[in-house]
This record gives structure tokens, sequence and C-alpha cells, in this order.
């Protein structure tokens, strides 16, 4: 293993260190582990917080910042934090206008957030949470845990964010949060593992001439393994994964803040239609060049076409990564009005910066 | 009779079996899952151990809520709200006890079997930790009707969590990461059915000493 760290136990701690000195605009903090906007919390607007293991920079400590989150909850790399951490950074944020938890969809962030979301509530800070869970590599919620929460979550909390700059209240977030998740889809693919500092070695074998289709964030298994074969066939497998995903319904939990109790909810994702409007996201596991990303949309444009679905706006890069995997991921959200509105309101974190 | 003292001890047993099968942990938790049960169980009962010198004049169900608390803040992954949330309802359920019945420890595990079904909604042969809580309080429960002694209620218990743990073997797993393996995950024992068994059989060796 060649890696830039010094002590494996102290890579997270380091590389927040880095951040804070790149980034006086955040404050971080390390007992436990958040980052935070350095003006947080913001006068009458709601707070964004999201987290989630480490290792897929810049997301979520990337995307704090006006017009994204308010904070952010680090793991350990692709581990999730701990309900603490959230908390903690929920008292941080909080203005008293509420606090929007956005959760990827993994058994451990979903229990440690929902844990957080009690104490948060306990403490008298209003809560809500919204699963993001847009992977269409997962065909079946009855028995798994169902869709995992990938590239979508770039979409959903540069949106939201820009809601909340604009005064939407607690439930307008939420409500806009969960519209952009069922309006979002994701496939991703991967040339090659990566490896997690502490254990050393990849965290998946993948021959030369192999390619792993429909896999997750954190080298999860994906829906089949094929021979490696050309930009352009593995763009159209992944575009019809995405534009030709049927319905997808499951039930989840949110915070009902007036009960004081979870509520669930049965959710349906309707799939794309010509006529469609979308934000076409191409993204890079972390060791897959920008150059090869333009390839895959130069092909993923062309599927869009076919289907007669129309790419308003793009995002080309990589936003959330695997360490330094090769491979990537293709996100499609539907927009409206309300949509590209907010797509296209100022931003300013370290890891997307427009209209400012 | 359960004493404090045997709780603490139990505590104690439970820090050393997980340290002690922190690589087998894993090592279940890499063929299914993300590699981390023993490391992530390990290190949170190194923090009960750092925690407990501070409380253990305090009665039973404070023990068990920090033991609970500390979980919940360092384990992280789905381990540390599960377990996190067995140990502060089977001490709000133990409060202000400085000694227990053995009708009390049946109620202590009980409480937490009921955090971790209301935390993590599993069903029956999900492949979770819940395959080995289930038969276990059943199998208590008969126990406490039979007017079955401590040692002998806790045999019973242990035997049916091995069994329990043993039948999530040939299950395909419904929950947790392993879920997104399907088929692929029928064949391995679950890791957290695991240390599950291990935390109940420490709790049968203390009751024996």
């Amino acid at each position: 293993m060649k890696k830039l760290i010094n002590d494996v136990e102290n890579v997270v701690r380091e590389q927040l260190e880095g951040m804070a000195l790149a980034h006086p605009e955040l404050k971080v903090n390390y007992d436990p582990y958040f980052v935070v906007r350095a003006d947080a919390p913001v006068e009458g607007k709601v707070a964004l917080v999201s987290g989630g293991g480490s290792g897929h920079e810049p997301m979520h400590g990337g995307f704090v910042g006006m017009g994204m989150l308010d904070g952010a909850c680090p793991g350990e790399v692709f581990t999730s934090p701990t309900p603490d951490q959230m908390y903690e950074c929920a008292k941080a944020v909080d203005s008293g206008a509420g606090v929007l938890f956005l959760v990827k969809n993994y058994t451990g962030d979903v229990l440690n957030f929902e844990t957080a979301a009690e104490l948060a509530y306990a403490e008298g800070i209003k809560v809500q949470s919204i699963l993001i869970d847009d992977d269409a590599a997962v065909k079946d919620s009855l028995y798994t845990a169902g869709r995992r929460g990938v590239g979508t979550t770039v979409i959903v909390e540069k949106i939201v964010g820009a809601a909340a700059e604009a005064g939407y209240d607690l439930d307008q977030c939420a409500d806009l949060a969960r519209k952009v998740n069922m309006y979002g889809r994701s496939i991703g693919i991967a040339l090659t593992s990566c490896i997690v500092p502490a254990a050393g070695k990849p965290t998946f074998d993948l021959g030369d001439g192999e390619f792993e289709f429909g896999i997750g964030i954190h080298g999860e298994p994906g829906r089949k393994r094929l021979p490696m074969t050309s930009v352009d066939e593995i763009t159209a497998m992944m575009a019809t994964a995405v534009l030709d995903d049927e319905a997808y319904s499951r039930t989840v939990r949110e915070w009902d803040n007036e009960e004081g109790s979870w509520v669930e909810k049965e959710l349906t994702d309707e799939p794309f239609k010509s006529g469609d409007s979308v934000i076409a996201f191409v993204n890079s596991m972390g060791g897959t060049p920008v150059s090869e990303l333009y390839a895959v949309y130069r092909k993923l444009a062309a599927e869009c076409e076919a289907r007669g679905v129309t790419i308003a706006r793009n995002l080309i890069g990589p936003y959330i990564t695997s360490l330094e995997m090769q491979g990537c991921s293709l996100t499609l959200v539907k927009t409206d009005d309300e949509i590209l509105k907010f797509w296209d309101a100022a931003v300013n974190t370290p890891g997307l910066r427009w209209g400012v | 009779m359960i004493t404090k003292d045997q709780i603490v001890r139990w505590l104690e047993k439970t820090a050393a079996v997980l340290q002690e099968n922190k690589s087998y942990l894993t090592d279940l938790d890499s063929a299914i899952g993300d590699a981390d049960h023993g490391t992530n169980m390990d290190r949170g009962f190194r923090k009960v151990m750092e925690k407990l010198p501070t409380v253990s004049d305090k009665d039973i169900g404070n023990i068990l809520k920090t033991v609970g608390m500390t979980l919940i803040s360092s384990v992280g992954g789905a381990s540390g709200p599960l377990y996190g949330t067995f140990f502060m309802r089977s001490g709000m359920a133990m409060a202000s006890k400085e000694e227990l019945s053995d009708e009390d420890l049946f109620k202590l595990l009980q409480a937490g079997v009921e955090g971790v079904l209301q935390r993590g909604r599993p069903n029956l042969e999900d492949k979770t930790m819940y395959d080995a809580w289930a038969p276990t309080l059943e199998a208590m429960q008969n126990a406490l009707t039979a007017g079955m002694g401590t040692v002998e209620l806790m045999e019973t218990a242990v035997a049916a969590c091995e069994q329990g743990m043993k039948n999530t073997i040939p299950l395909q797993a419904r929950k947790g990461r392993a879920s997104y393996l399907g088929e692929r995950s029928i064949g391995h024992q679950d890791p957290g059915a695991t240390s599950s068994y291990l935390m109940l059989n420490a709790l049968l060796e203390t009751v024996k000493e």
C-alpha cells in the first residue's frame, strides 16, 4: 500500500486539520469530529447537517458553506459517524429554525442518525430527517436494506441548501429534499478496488480484464462482474440502468416533531419518461480522470437524447468518491422550475462554488 | 441473586472476550459485511472499561446506561446504536437496583432486546443478532417457569443463544450491508449474532464463578 499518510490511526484527524488550515471560513471541531460554517448558526435559517464515513471527499465536509450544508460529521474511513457527533453538530448550527438531517441509506448511518434525531429532539431542537436512497443497482427493497444513498446526495445538498438560504422553513426543506431524492437515480461502476488505510489491502479483487457493474461507494458488491469493454458500451449499460429503471417503492421512516416519534411513509419513485428535463451528474470514484468522465458524458448525452430526455444542467468531476478507486457513477435527477432555480443559486463551499 | 459486582465482572469479561475474538468477529464480518465488527466492538468495550471505574459505586441501572451511552458514542457502524440501545434500555429497566433476582436478569435482557427491535426493526430469520436473542428469551422464560436456579437458567439461555447463532449460517441476509449480497450471504454465520452469544456466555461464566 502506498498512500500519503502518517499513522493509519490519525488519518481522519490530520486530514481535518489540513482542511481547517486551508478553509478559515469553516470551523472544525475535534471532540467529537464535525465541520461547520464559521458563521453558524445563521440567524433564522434552517440548518442542513449531513455526515457519513470519510473517504468520499469532497463529500460531505467539502460541501459545508453558504448555499449548501451548515454542518458535516465525518466518521472513520467508510465507517458511519456516531450520534454524539451529529447531536453536537446539530446544536452548533441550530438557529432555532430547526435542523434537517440528510442521511444516506446505509444501515449504520441510518441507525446513528435516528439515535441523534431522538437526542436532538429531547434537547428541544426541531429536527427532520430525510433519507437519500437512489442507487438503481439495488432492485429490491423487501429483501435488502433498500437502495443505497449515492450521487443524488450531492444534488440534494446543493438544492435544499439554496432553498434554506432563500428562507424555506424546516418542513419545506424536508419536502424538497424528499422530492429531489425521489427524482434522482444513480448507478456506479468500478474498474479497480480501493484500499482502506486501516485494512492495508484492496477491499475486493477485480481482475485486469473485468469491471464491476452496480457498485456502491464503499466497494459493496455490484449487480455483476463483466469483461472490460469500451466506454460507450459501459455508459450505455449505465444509462439503461438509470433511464429505463422501473418504479421503485419502499417504506422510509421520518421524524414527527409534533408526536416526538418516527412515522413510516410509503414512497414510490416514478420512472423517467420522454419530455423529462434532468440534471446529469457524471462523477469520478477518485481514480478516474476528468477526461474519461467527458467520454462518459458524450455517450450519456446521446442516450438521453435517444429517449427524449433533455439535459438541463450538468455536473462533471470527482464529488462523491471512494478513495482512489477507478470508476465512475452516473446520476440523473428530474428537474422542475423550483429545482432548477435552486440549482442555479449561488453556492460557496470548498467543493462546489458558483455565482459568487 | 446477582450482585452489582457480578454485573461489573460480566462487563469486564465481555470486554476481554471481545478483545480475544476481535479477529474472529472481523473475519466473519469480512465475509458478508465490511470487516469492522471486531475492531468496532473492541474499541467500544475498551472505552467502557475506561468509564466503568467512574460509575462502579452507582446502581446497576446507572452502570448499564453508562455502558449504553459509551457504546453509542464510540462504536459506530450499525452495532454502535444497536448495542448502545440494548444497554440503555436494560439500564432503564434496572433503574436504582443494587442486586438482581433471576426474574430481573430476564427483564434486563428482554428490555435490551426490545430496544434492538425498535432501533433495527429486524424480523426473525433476517440473519441478525435478533436470531440469537429471540430463542434466548424464550428459553429463559420457560426456565423461569420451571423454577430453575441462576446457573441452570443461564446455561439454558446460552445453549439457546448458541443454537440461534448457528442457525444464522444457512439464512440469506435481509438486513444491513450483508443483504446486498443476496444468496451469497448464505453459508456464513452472522457476526452480530456471534458477538451477542459471546456477551451472553460471559454472563454465564460470571454467575458460575
